[in-house]
């Protein structure tokens, strides 16, 4: 049951980070791709349908750390005090900036609501980074490599979306990022790879090539679906890092929190297995829907008036 | 003030402030609901637009509540992780099942509903909306019910050797008699708050559409029909908690001595100590029957109830901030009937009909139509079901205090071991800027989206479709 529920949480993590991901990088790159007022909406409007529902995986994936592992759920978030706090309010700031910024007609409320966007995703970004770069290490801060390498996900993420979800020259500049952030990701991932031995970093590298090979090729779906199942694998990876141990001490291995120790008893743990059994198939399923019905791309070429 | 209070304060601030855009989301889901089933019925433009303007209403108000609720779900543990620790057999699972069976509903349904106009069947398109208010009332439910449990613990165990909260039914929790009684209040008042946006923004708008008539008459309904059932239901929510917290009920009137036919003031000056205040409106025996049902009832002092809990819990206060206790429950229901009132006084104003009542002067006469004194207070409508609201949950919570879990455990031993001064006074500042800057631009795109015409000017040209991309 518990290492059930390990699993579960794994994939809530894995869904959020690859879907809130993708319009995180979206929010980077609406400033870079997009070079008037008509083209940055047309890039919000990609993720407009969406964003909401996947930041609720976040809530789902808080929601099962607390219902499966209050005690890791605890120690995390009182032990990340400040940088989750941050996390909050820039995702305060980017949600309202995305839904108000097409409320209102004048074009410095749009630009700024576009600076916000774009500044809120890079720094939440950023802050994730460090706190999966805690999750592997313990609870001391890594070095600047995780951050660099979340940053470069979700630009990947992004882009690839971007891709795959407009016309027009958003989508000739997406593919372009596209092609050079795998290019670039793929010989960083194949150095390390290269450099530590990990068979992970290379098969990664391998991943990230073909996405921005299939994205010069216009296969967007497939580049979305290669960095995404990278992402997702890199997210794993970082959970079952330390096998057992969830939360590792760096003063003392026997302080660890490992699943076990860390997990709801049994009566909890038979609850949300009943509601989590029931529930989470339609949410998925419900979801994919909203994915099938706002299938068009978004026109980002302007219309001759 | 030392990490405990800090922490306290910060909770505060963040919960108040998101409960001031939550009722507001709970109420426009269900008017926008009904609106767009009043155009699918009867086929008029009128609701076609207002459904719309509802909408995106409600969708910058949800969005507020999203990004203030998402931090909620993180304070438990930020704050009070030795709370979550020992209730998160409890909790947790009730806020996992709030976010996977009502959270998912609510955000996906909603984005389907406002950008599917041209993608969705018409009847499909509309049943969207309808998932979308049902969704915020589970959340409301499943939350107050988790509410439910710190105010009257039921369904637990105490584990023997952790000394942790166990769930012992679920069902249990689900229907504890506090949330079942606080449920159809909380509900009324939401209601209130969201009909009071939409009566103030009817009114100020009037001249503009007539749309906007029907707008604040449905606002001023929906905000009487949520006062009455907010009444009815605080009636029988006093008398759930003068039974299961009576600490609550004696601190609400200041009620030192155990009382026969206590009488209830409406307004006091001096202080609220052992002494009589200096002055005071009281109706006789109003406590009694708000408490028991009966004018002649006992209603338990705050003396007693001490003494009582200091031999079965040990030695210490259990008695909560009465002046606190004693003015929000007042200012709670002022609110509250004030703004009833100024519902009821808006749509007997503009009543279409010919009658005259004998000696009534000529600005109470019906239909006599809105006065400019209302209008220029249109800003009421709204604030004062806000006010409720928030004086509600003041007095709810801090009425619990010292209690964490009534009877169980208290505040201070919920609080996160080792947090600093520091982290607490740098995220509250954080907090209160931003928050406090959310405010603002809510507030102008509010006006900004009320100001535009409700019927859109066509667009110049068709744009052409592009084709799907999977």
């Amino acid at each position: 049951m518990i290492t059930f529920w390990f699993a579960v949480l794994v994939l809530a993590w894995v869904l959020y980070f690859v879907l809130e991901g993708f319009d995180f990088g979206v929010g980077m790159l609406s400033p870079v791709l997009g070079r008037d007022e008509h083209e940055r909406g047309a890039i919000v409007r990609t993720v407009g349908p969406f964003w909401d529902g996947n930041e609720v995986w976040l809530v789902a994936a808080v929601g099962v750390t607390f219902a499966a592992f209050p005690d890791w759920y605890a120690a995390l978030m009182s032990a990340l005090y400040l940088p989750m706090v941050a996390i909050l309010l820039l995702l305060a700031v980017r949600g309202t900036a995305l839904e108000f910024r097409g409320k209102h007609d004048s074009p410095s409320w749009r630009r700024r609501a576009d600076l916000l966007l774009a500044g809120s995703s890079a720094g939440i970004v950023a802050l994730w980074g460090a706190v999966l770069g805690i999750l592997v290490d313990g609870l001391a801060l890594g070095s600047g490599g995780e951050v660099t390498g979340t940053g470069l996900a979700a630009v990947l993420l992004g882009a690839t979306f971007l891709a795959l979800r407009t016309t027009g020259p958003v989508r000739r500049r997406a593919r372009d990022v596209a092609r050079h952030t795998g290019t670039a990701g793929a010989v960083t991932l194949l150095l390390t790879g290269v450099g530590t031995g990990s068979r992970l970093t290379l098969a990664a590298a391998g991943i990230v090539f073909i996405a921005g090979l299939q994205a010069r090729r216009s296969r967007e779906g497939t580049a979305f679906a290669a960095v995404a199942v990278a992402v997702a694998a890199a997210v794993a990876a970082v959970f079952t890092a330390h096998g057992d141990v969830v939360l590792r001490s760096t003063l003392d291995p026997a302080w660890s929190l490992t699943r076990d120790s860390a997990a709801a008893g049994p009566e909890a743990l038979r609850l949300i297995t009943v509601a989590g059994v029931l529930i989470l198939p339609g949410v998925l399923v419900y979801q994919a829907w909203s994915y099938w019905v706002f299938r068009r791309r978004v026109a980002s070429e302007r219309v001759p008036s | 003030m030392d990490v405990l209070d800090l922490t306290r304060l910060q909770f505060a601030v963040v919960t108040i402030y998101h409960y001031l855009f939550v009722p507001v989301s709970i109420s426009l889901s269900a008017t926008a609901a009904g609106f767009h089933l009043a155009w699918l019925r009867t086929g008029r433009e009128k609701y076609l637009h207002l459904t719309k303007f509802t909408g995106k209403l409600l969708i910058v108000t949800f969005a507020v509540g999203v990004v203030t609720g998402l931090v909620q779900e993180f304070q438990f543990g930020l704050g009070w992780s030795s709370f979550a620790r020992f209730y998160g057999d409890v909790f947790g699972p009730t806020l996992a099942i709030e976010g996977m069976l009502a959270f998912f509903l609510e955000a996906t349904f909603l984005a389907l509903w406002y950008f599917g106009w041209d993608r969705l069947p018409r009847r499909l398109h509309a049943a969207t909306i309808v998932v979308v208010a049902v969704g915020t009332l589970l959340s409301a439910y499943i939350i107050l019910a988790a509410n439910s449990f710190m105010q009257n613990p039921v369904a637990y165990a105490l584990d023997p050797d952790s000394g942790r909260a166990h769930l012992t039914s679920f069902t249990e929790l689900l229907t504890n008699e506090v949330v079942l009684a606080a449920f159809p209040h909380t509900m009324g008042g939401a209601a209130m708050a969201g009909g009071g946006l939409l009566m103030a923004i009817g009114i100020w708008r009037a001249s503009a559409d007539t749309a906007f008539r029907t707008l604040s008459r449905v606002g001023a309904w929906t905000m009487l029909i949520g006062g009455a059932v907010t009444a009815i239901s605080g009636d029988h929510l006093g008398k759930v908690m003068t039974a299961v917290q009576p600490m609550k009920m004696a601190a609400a009137e200041a009620l030192y001595e155990t009382t026969t036919g206590a009488p209830f003031s409406i307004f006091a000056i001096g202080e609220l100590g052992h002494d009589r205040p200096f002055f005071s409106i009281e109706i006789p025996g109003l406590l009694s029957f708000l408490g028991t049902g009966s004018f002649g009832g006992t209603v338990q002092g705050i003396d007693d109830l001490q003494a009582a809990y200091t031999a079965q819990y040990g030695p210490g206060s259990y008695v909560p901030m009465i002046p606190v206790a004693f003015w929000t429950f007042r200012l709670m229901i002022g609110a509250g009937v004030l703004g009833m009132a100024l519902a009821a006084y808006h749509l007997w104003s503009n009543w279409e009909t010919t009658r005259r009542v004998p000696l009534l002067p000529g600005f109470l006469q019906p239909g006599a139509g809105t006065p400019r004194w209302l209008t220029r207070f249109v800003l009421l409508a709204p604030v004062l079901p806000a006010a409720a609201n928030t004086f509600g949950w003041i007095f709810t919570e801090t009425a619990r205090q010292p209690w964490l879990a009534f009877g169980i455990s208290t505040v201070a031993d919920g609080v996160s071991p080792g947090l600093t001064r520091a982290e607490v006074i740098v995220s509250l500042a954080g907090f209160t800027l931003v928050y406090g800057l959310l405010a603002l631009v809510w507030y102008r795109l509010v006006v900004h989206l009320s100001r535009k015409p409700l019927v859109p000017e066509a667009s110049p040209v068709d744009v052409p479709d592009p084709a799907p991309a999977y």
